[in-house]
C-alpha cells in the first residue's frame, strides 16, 4: 500500500532525492541526529557514482558502526576493536585490484587501535580510511574518547577532561599526516549541507586515489556529532560541533598527493 | 616424489606454505620461531608463487591480518611463540567466531610471562580448551618431528577449510629449532581468482549484482541467533571428534604400561621404551597427534589393556587432566615432566614410570 501510494506521489519531474542502491533498507540503528547516517551515504554515494561497487571491500569497526555491513550493500567485513587497518592491509594484499576502505571511530582508530592505524599508514597501503570523530565513546554509553575535549563532559570524565590526569585531545590526523605513506589527509564535516558537499568530495577523491593506485593511505576525519552521548538536542550538538569542536579539529584539507597544503 | 633435505623444523614449515599454495603470511618475530618468516622472506615467495609475505607490527596486528585474508577466501597463516600467541588469542576467537579458515602456529616456549625462550609444552590448556574467550574449539595438530612439521600445513589447511574452522599446529621448541631430514611435498599451485570464489563462496571478493552481499562477522546482538549460532558450531565440533581423531600408537600390542605423550615428549619416550624393555617392562606410547580432539576413546582402550598410564608432557601437568577424564579412574594415571624450558631425559621418563606407576 505504501509502496503504491509513494509511487503514484514521486514522478520523474517531482523527484528531488533517492536513495543509492548501495544502502540497504535496513533503520539504521544510530541515534537520530548523529553524523553516521550522512557519512554512511555520501561514501556509499561515491562508491556506486565511480562504478565500485562490484569491486568494493568494506571493514566496519567496534564502535556505533560495528553495524555498517547491515546498511551498506557491499561485500564487509567486521573487524576486532581498532584492528581495521590490519584487516584492510590483508585484504588489499590478497586482491590488490580490488578496493579497500574502513570505516572508524575515535575509540576505535586513536585509541586502541593506535599502533595499527600508524603503521598501516606508515608502510603506505593503498587504502582509504573514512574516521568519524565525534569526541567520545557512543555506543558504550558516552565515556571519554582520546579525542575528547579538555574540560568536556563524560560518563568517565563527569567533572569534565581534566589535563593533569587525563591528558589532552588526540590530534590523531594532524599526527598521521606527518607519515610518507599518508597520500591524501584531510578533515571535514557533515553538520550542515555545505560541509556534507565537501565531504563527499574528498570520500571521491579519497577513493580516486586508490583507483589511480597512488601510494599510500587516503585518510577522510569526519568531525561529527553525538547527541545522545553529549546529552543534548541534536541542533544543540551541532551548534556545540561549531563552537568548541571545530576550533580545536579545524576543516580542511592537511595532505594532498603527498604534499602538504600550507595555509 | 618430493626431495629430500635437511631442515629445522621451522624452516620446513615456512617452505610446506610455499608448496602448499598458501596464499598470505603475516607474522611477527619471536624466538624460538623466528626462522620461518626470515625463510619466507630471504625465498622470495611473492615471485615464486605469488604469496605474500608481510611483517606486522604486532602479534595482535598479524593475527588480524589472517582475519582479513581468511575473509577474501584466501589460505592464510601466522605463526609465534607462546607470549605471542597469547596477543592472537583475541583474533583466534573471532576467526572461531566468524568460522573462518586459518592455520595458526605456536612453537611454544616456557612461561608463565615472558618466561623462557627454551621449549616447553604448557600452551596446551591455551590451545586446546578455548584461550580466547567465549565457547570455541580449534582442531589442534601436534606434529612430532620435522617430516610432520611439513605435512601438517597442508594437513591444516585441508582441515580449516572443511569446517571452516581455525587450525593451530601445536610444536614446541624441540621440534622448531632440530635438524631432520624432512621429504618435501611437491609443490600445490596457488587458487586462482575463480577457484577462490569456487571454494569460499560466502568470502568478501566484491557483491555481484547476482548474489546478497558476502558479511564476515562474528557478532549478532539478538541472542537467540546467537544461541542458533552457538549450537551450530557445537554440532561442527561434534562432526570434526567423529572425523579428525589422530593418533599414533607405538609397541602397545604387549603393553602393560603406557606413556601417552605427544610432540617432542612422543619423542623422548619413544627412548623411553627402548630403555624399559631392554629391562623387561612392557611399555607402550600412546602418542595423540591431535591434542583437540582429544583420543579419548583411543586412550580409554588402553586403560582396559595395562595397569598404569604415565602422561609425559614439558608441563605442570594439563593433558593429563584429559588422560584422566578417559580413563575413568579404571587405572593409575600419572603425570611427569619438566618445566621452564628444561627437557626431560627419556632415563628421567622411564625412572618416574617405576617409580610413580610400577612401584606406586
Amino acid at each position: 500500500m505504501r509502496d503504491e501510494i509513494l509511487k503514484e506521489l514521486v514522478q520523474p519531474d517531482n523527484l528531488v532525492y533517492s536513495k543509492t542502491e548501495l544502502m540497504t533498507d535496513k533503520t539504521l540503528s544510530y541515534c537520530p541526529g548523529c553524523g553516521h547516517g550522512t557519512a554512511h551515504r555520501i561514501t556509499m554515494e561515491v562508491i556506486e557514482e565511480l562504478g565500485l561497487w562490484e569491486d568494493t571491500i568494506g571493514i566496519a569497526p567496534v564502535g556505533c558502526s560495528v553495524l555498517a555491513y547491515e546498511f551498506m550493500n557491499i561485500d564487509m567485513q567486521q573487524a576486532a576493536h581498532g584492528r581495521a587497518p590490519a584487516v584492510a592491509t590483508a585484504i588489499k594484499r590478497c586482491w590488490p585490484d580490488k578496493i579497500v576502505f574502513t570505516y572508524q571511530g575515535d575509540g576505535d582508530l586513536a585509541a586502541i587501535g593506535t599502533a595499527e592505524t600508524l603503521h598501516a599508514i606508515n608502510r603506505g597501503e593503498n587504502i582509504v580510511i573514512i574516521f568519524v570523530n565525534n569526541g567520545i565513546y557512543g555506543m558504550t554509553g558516552g565515556q571519554m574518547a582520546p579525542t575528547t575535549l579538555l574540560g568536556m563532559k563524560s560518563s568517565t570524565s563527569p567533572y569534565g577532561r581534566d589535563e593533569a590526569t587525563m591528558g589532552n585531545p588526540l590530534k590523531i590526523t594532524e599526527l598521521i599526516s606527518q607519515l610518507p605513506g599518508a597520500y591524501f589527509v584531510t578533515r571535514q564535516a557533515v553538520h550542515t549541507p555545505a560541509t556534507v558537499r565537501k565531504t563527499k568530495k574528498a570520500i571521491r577523491m579519497a577513493f580516486q586515489n586508490q583507483m589511480d593506485k597512488k601510494g599510500g593511505v587516503s585518510f577522510v576525519e569526519i568531525v561529527s556529532n553525538c547527541n545522545s552521548g553529549w546529552k543534548m538536542t541534536p541542533v544543540q550538538s551541532n551548534q556545540w560541533l561549531i563552537e568548541n569542536m571545530l576550533p580545536f579539529y579545524p576543516l580542511g584539507d592537511i595532505k594532498i598527493n603527498g604534499e602538504f597544503i600550507n595555509k | 616424489m618430493g626431495d629430500l633435505k635437511l631442515m629445522k623444523g621451522n624452516e620446513a614449515i615456512a617452505e610446506a606454505a610455499i608448496r602448499a599454495g598458501v596464499d598470505a603470511y603475516f607474522g611477527y618475530p619471536i624466538t624460538p620461531q623466528s626462522e620461518i618468516i626470515e625463510y619466507l622472506m630471504a625465498e622470495k615467495p611473492h615471485e615464486r608463487t605469488g604469496m605474500v609475505v608481510l611483517q606486522a607490527e604486532s602479534e595482535v596486528a598479524a593475527i588480524n591480518m589472517v582475519y582479513g585474508a581468511a575473509g577474501t577466501g584466501k589460505k592464510a597463516m601466522t605463526s609465534s611463540s607462546s607470549p605471542g600467541i597469547s596477543l592472537k588469542m583475541e583474533g583466534i576467537s573471532y576467526l572461531a567466531g566468524a568460522e573462518l579458515p586459518a592455520v595458526i602456529v605456536n612453537v611454544v616456549r616456557g612461561g608463565p610471562g615472558l618466561g623462557t625462550i627454551q621449549p616447553s609444552q604448557a600452551d596446551y590448556f591455551q590451545a586446546t580448551k578455548g584461550g580466547g574467550h567465549g565457547d570455541y574449539r580449534m582442531i589442534v595438530l601436534a606434529p612430532a618431528s620435522v617430516q610432520e612439521m611439513s605435512d601438517f600445513v597442508s594437513l591444516a589447511f585441508d582441515l580449516a577449510f572443511k569446517y571452516n574452522n581455525p587450525v593451530m599446529i601445536l610444536s614446541d621448541g624441540v621440534i622448531g629449532q632440530m635438524m631432520e631430514k624432512v621429504d618435501l611435498k611437491d609443490s600445490v599451485a596457488r587458487w586462482t581468482d575463480e577457484e577462490v570464489k569456487e571454494n569460499s563462496p560466502w568470502a568478501t571478493v566484491g557483491k555481484t549484482k547476482d548474489r546478497e552481499r558476502n558479511i564476515i562477522t562474528s557478532l549478532d546482538l539478538d541472542p537467540s541467533h546467537q544461541e542458533k549460532h552457538n549450537e551450530k558450531l557445537l554440532l561442527k565440533y561434534a562432526d570434526i571428534t567423529k572425523n579428525e581423531t589422530r593418533i599414533e600408537k607405538i609397541d602397545c600390542d604387549d603393553a602393560e604400561y603406557l606413556f601417552v605423550a605427544y610432540g617432542s615428549s612422543a619423542r623422548i619416550a619413544q627412548k623411553a621404551i627402548q630403555l624399559a624393555r631392554a629391562k623387561g617392562i612392557k611399555v607402550g606410547l600412546l602418542r595423540p597427534i591431535t591434542l583437540y580432539p582429544y583420543p579419548s576413546e583411543m586412550v580409554a582402550k588402553m586403560a582396559d589393556q595395562v595397569k598404569g598410564i604415565l602422561a609425559v608432557e614439558m608441563s605442570a601437568g594439563q593433558m593429563v587432566e584429559d588422560v584422566r577424564l578417559a580413563v575413568e579412574g579404571k587405572v593409575k594415571v600419572e603425570h611427569y615432566g619438566r618445566v621452564g624450558g628444561i627437557i626431560h631425559s627419556p632415563q628421567e621418563v622411564l625412572e618416574a614410570l617405576e617409580k610413580k606407576i610400577i612401584g606406586g
